[in-house]
């Protein structure tokens, strides 16, 4: 259906694509993996005209095409689906579906009739989407299946899909995967750009596999397995499991949380009495459907209670109240805090690295000097970039690169590396992964460890199942605001989790 | 190469707006080659062209630095008109009230001081005194931006009529001497005028007023970036101009940063009073500022909110008002309207920028927003 031969690309310096040749069996549901910065999305978004490529070839049913805009990736029958959507929230599914394919004339728009074709569609494929709510009263996971109808409304009849399942939660993806599968039934063509292995092995036929801008191997789904794909990937063998020994667990309570509540300006409440201990050299990890209080929950811990929020109860460090100190001053205790959010909360994305390096320190030693500590201290900065440069094996290793210029799992270095050098007695860490190549995963699940065997009390959020689950010493389950249950990571079985997350539904 | 590489777009826009220009003089019937001739040979003539440009550039390098301190928070200063309008009167009113006899408009000396401070420290009080009310009125819009989430722009917009119209107020009815025709203040005592720079420069005569404000303008450049680049305040500000809900994260009160950039802010375009009453008029005079305040924004988005930006476009800016009078009186059919039209197409490009850069490779916008 679908071919890519021997494409280069070159952005500046940087050789994206170099003689990538990818091959799209029609019918298929075809995965691209590869870490990020790995040219996945470059090769698709030449495919998809967004770039042009510098050389080669794009074929389509067999025949060389010129694809330089999206519109002739359409013309031709190839839709994208991106990481990040394009929506216009306050209109409507159906409006921001005709959005830029409108028919009929000027001032005869024909929403009508484009919503019976819409319905046709969404009932096709079982998507579920009303044509007429607007979209910001959706759901992520709805919100995607409109970005689904928006390609197939086009007669798309192959898919590109960029990262589909960064944004959802494992109930969701079971439910996309499904669509996927009926959409391959009724002979669209997928492909799939990832880098989740079981999420590969789950849903592909085929697989291409892509490193440092270059195809690096070609297979069939069913005759490969995680741990090649993983090497393919990295370059060499990855460790797929977090190795770690039980925790001491016997260490003094570090963090103490009794009946914490936080109630929104609405009256509903974010936090309904929440009450648990987090020991040092413990990970005590906490496991849930996205969006059931944990972002208040880490927050509220590092104080940073949102506003209109009202936050009661108790948070306890070592012992002594801390309950009303604001971040700076829990920072200055030894509370680090890696935000779920690297963009929102955890990097200034136009400063460069050594600037970023201090967000949280910058007012202290050693990024100040000279008269009252007023004076930003250039070698002191520096010192303190390079070593967590270093030492997170950030790259490129250049602090006066902006942020902005790094990859994902860099930058989550860039944050952890700056968290962990204020020598933590207690972090608090979201979604460490999100977003980060395997490689990184790896890397960062080893220096948690690491800093719980030095006996820090960590307090982990992840939605990754698997995640919380390999990490955690004491596994908590929250729903809606509440922790609803306690359980052993080594023993419970994810349908147990699982129940606990739902409410048993 | 860096700075190469920031000065190419703002260049690109002044270039492009002299071709625009010169291609509207050519429609209207005049030579354009010789309209700027006249426009660049008169502000870059010695003495009076050079003097008169840097006078002008005067108030605009300060009102830049306001908008540009205020920018680099994340806010739009519309208000640095009614700071510095604000800051003009305490200055007035200190030079009136601390600086001794002074020979009225009908030639009697009068004195309206309630003491005669000598010149050592009336100087700097005035000037303190121009500092503190710009960061007073500028605050005002912080806190409540801080205090109550209301937006900037509105509340400046709303403060500069507060302003120009409470000082006309009391210029009319307290400080103007009777039978007066002009709405001015009495004037301030000679022991508060600031020495103009040709006391000290042969050859530029003392009736061109480019005064030490000049000088001051050039030291303020220097410790703004000082500021905002070498000290903990200035990278706290920064931060919540880049991203407020980082900055909170890292332990920064941006509500404190949002007072703090305002009132820096205002105290840089009250330094115009400086320039304006100490160093020009020697007394408040209703409508001194030839928007001054709004051309501070042109000239901070043309200068890309740097100081060395910002002294680079507020001496095209004062060029332009040197030039646009010259050209005004001594050319055919162009009138000096000729200088506001260029103006504003520099601002219409420099505001293009985004699209400048997208030309250079398609989709410029996205890549840059990738990653």
């Amino acid at each position: 259906m679908l071919e890519l031969r021997d494409i280069t690309k070159r952005f500046g310096n940087v050789l994206a694509n170099d003689g990538v040749s990818i091959k799209v069996r029609p019918g298929t549901i075809h995965a691209i993996v590869g870490e990020n910065g790995a040219g996945k999305s470059t090769a698709m978004r030449i495919a998809y005209g967004f770039y042009t490529a510098d050389g080669g070839d794009i074929l389509v049913d067999g025949e060389v095409r010129r694809i330089s805009t999206p519109h002739d990736a359409i013309a031709l029958g190839v839709g994208m689906v991106h990481q990040h959507f394009m929506l216009v929230e306050p209109m409507t599914v159906a409006e921001n579906i005709v959005l830029g394919a409108e028919t009929g004339g000027v001032a005869s728009l024909d929403l009508g009739k484009a919503a019976d074709e819409i319905r046709a569609l969404s009932d096709e494929f079982k998507l579920s989407v009303d044509p007429r709510a607007t979209v910001e009263s959706l759901s992520v996971g709805q919100q995607q299946r409109v970005e689904l109808l928006k390609a197939l409304y086009r007669r798309a009849r192959l898919l590109i899909l960029d990262e589909p399942t960064a944004v959802l939660t494992p109930p969701e993806v079971e439910e996309f995967f499904a669509i996927l599968r009926r959409m391959r039934e009724q002979g669209k063509t997928v492909v799939i750009i990832t880098h989740k292995l079981s999420e590969v092995l789950a849903i592909s036929d085929d697989v291409t596999v892509m490193r440092d801008g270059r195809v690096v191997g070609r297979v069939e789904t069913s005759r490969t397995n995680a741990a090649e794909l993983a090497r393919l990937m990295v370059g060499r063998d990855v460790l797929l499991r977090v190795e770690k020994t039980d925790a001491a667990g016997d260490g003094a309570a570090v963090l103490g949380v009794k009946d914490l509540t936080v109630t929104a300006r609405d009256g509903k409440r974010r936090l309904d009495g929440v009450s648990f201990e987090v020991r040092a050299g413990e990970i005590v990890g906490i496991a849930g459907v996205e969006g059931n209080g944990q972002t208040e929950l880490i927050e509220t811990l590092a104080g940073l209670t949102a506003t209109g929020h009202t936050a009661s109860g108790e948070v306890e460090f070592e012992g002594r109240a801390i309950t009303r100190l604001n971040s700076r001053a829990r920072r200055e205790l030894g509370v680090a805090h890696i935000p779920e959010d690297r963009h929102r909360r955890g990097l200034l994305l136009d400063f460069d690295l050594a600037e970023n390096s201090i967000l949280g320190d910058h007012y202290r030693k050693p990024a100040v000097s000279g008269f009252g500590n007023v004076f930003l201290n250039d070698r002191g900065i520096r010192a303190r970039a390079l070593q967590v440069i270093n030492d997170f094996d950030v790259r490129p290793p250049d602090p006066d690169l902006p942020a902005r210029s790094l990859s994902g799992g860099n930058q989550q270095k860039l944050i952890i590396g700056r968290e962990f050098e204020i020598n933590p007695k207690l972090l608090l860490v979201s979604q460490p992964t999100r977003g980060v190549d395997i490689g990184a995963i790896e890397f960062i699940h080893r220096k948690l460890v690491a800093l719980r065997d030095a006996g820090c009390a960590v307090l982990l959020v992840s939605a990754e199942l698997e995640e919380v689950t390999a990490l955690a010493d004491r596994l908590l389950i929250m729903r809606e605001g509440s922790v609803v249950g306690e359980v052993d990571p080594k023993r419970a079985t994810v349908e147990e989790i699982g129940l606990l997350m739902t409410g048993g539904k | 190469m860096k700075l190469l590489r920031e000065l190419f777009f703002p260049l690109v826009a002044v270039l492009a707006a002299f071709v625009l220009g010169g291609i509207f003089v050519w429609i209207i019937g005049d030579n354009p080659f010789e309209t700027y001739r006249l426009l660049i040979g008169s502000a870059f003539s010695w003495p009076d062209g050079i003097g008169y440009t840097l006078f002008y550039a005067t108030p605009l390098i300060f009102t830049g630095l306001a908008v540009a301190v205020a920018f680099r928070c994340g806010l739009l200063n519309i208000g640095a008109e009614g700071q510095l309008y604000v800051a003009a009167f305490a200055t007035a009113w200190v030079g009136i009230k601390f600086g001794g006899t002074v020979v009225d408009v009908f030639g009697t000396p009068v004195n309206y001081s309630w003491v005669t401070l000598p010149a050592v420290l009336l100087v700097p009080l005035a000037i303190v005194t121009a500092i503190v009310a710009g960061a007073a009125w500028g605050a005002i819009p912080g806190v409540l931006k801080a205090r109550f989430g209301s937006h900037e722009v509105i509340n400046t917009i709303m403060l500069n009529f507060i302003a120009i119209a409470l000082v006309s107020y009391f210029t009319q009815y307290h400080f103007k001497q009777a039978g007066d025709p002009i709405l001015q203040t009495v004037p301030v005592g000679a022991g508060v005028h600031l020495p103009r720079l040709g006391s000290f420069i042969p050859g530029l005569p003392t009736r061109i007023p480019l005064n030490l404000a000049f000088l001051f303008a050039l030291v303020a450049c220097v410790l703004v970036y000082i500021f905002l680049w070498r000290t903990k305040w200035g990278y706290a500000i920064r931060a919540t101009g880049a991203n407020p809900t980082a900055a909170e994260y890292g332990g920064i009160s941006t509500g404190k940063q949002i007072v703090l950039a305002m009132a820096v802010s205002g105290a840089l375009a009250g330094m115009v009073a400086v320039n304006e009453v100490l160093g020009y008029r020697y007394r408040y005079y209703d409508g001194f500022s030839a928007n001054y305040g709004f051309t501070g924004i042109a000239v901070a988005l043309l200068g890309r909110n740097h100081p060395v930006g910002v002294l680079l476009s507020a001496l095209l800016f004062g060029m332009l008002i040197r030039g646009g009078i010259f050209v005004d009186a001594f050319s055919g059919k162009v009138s000096k309207d000729l200088v506001e039209v260029l103006q504003a197409i520099v601002i219409l490009f420099v505001a293009c920028e985004a699209l400048f850069r997208g030309s250079f490779g398609r989709f410029g916008l996205l890549k840059r927003s990738k990653v």
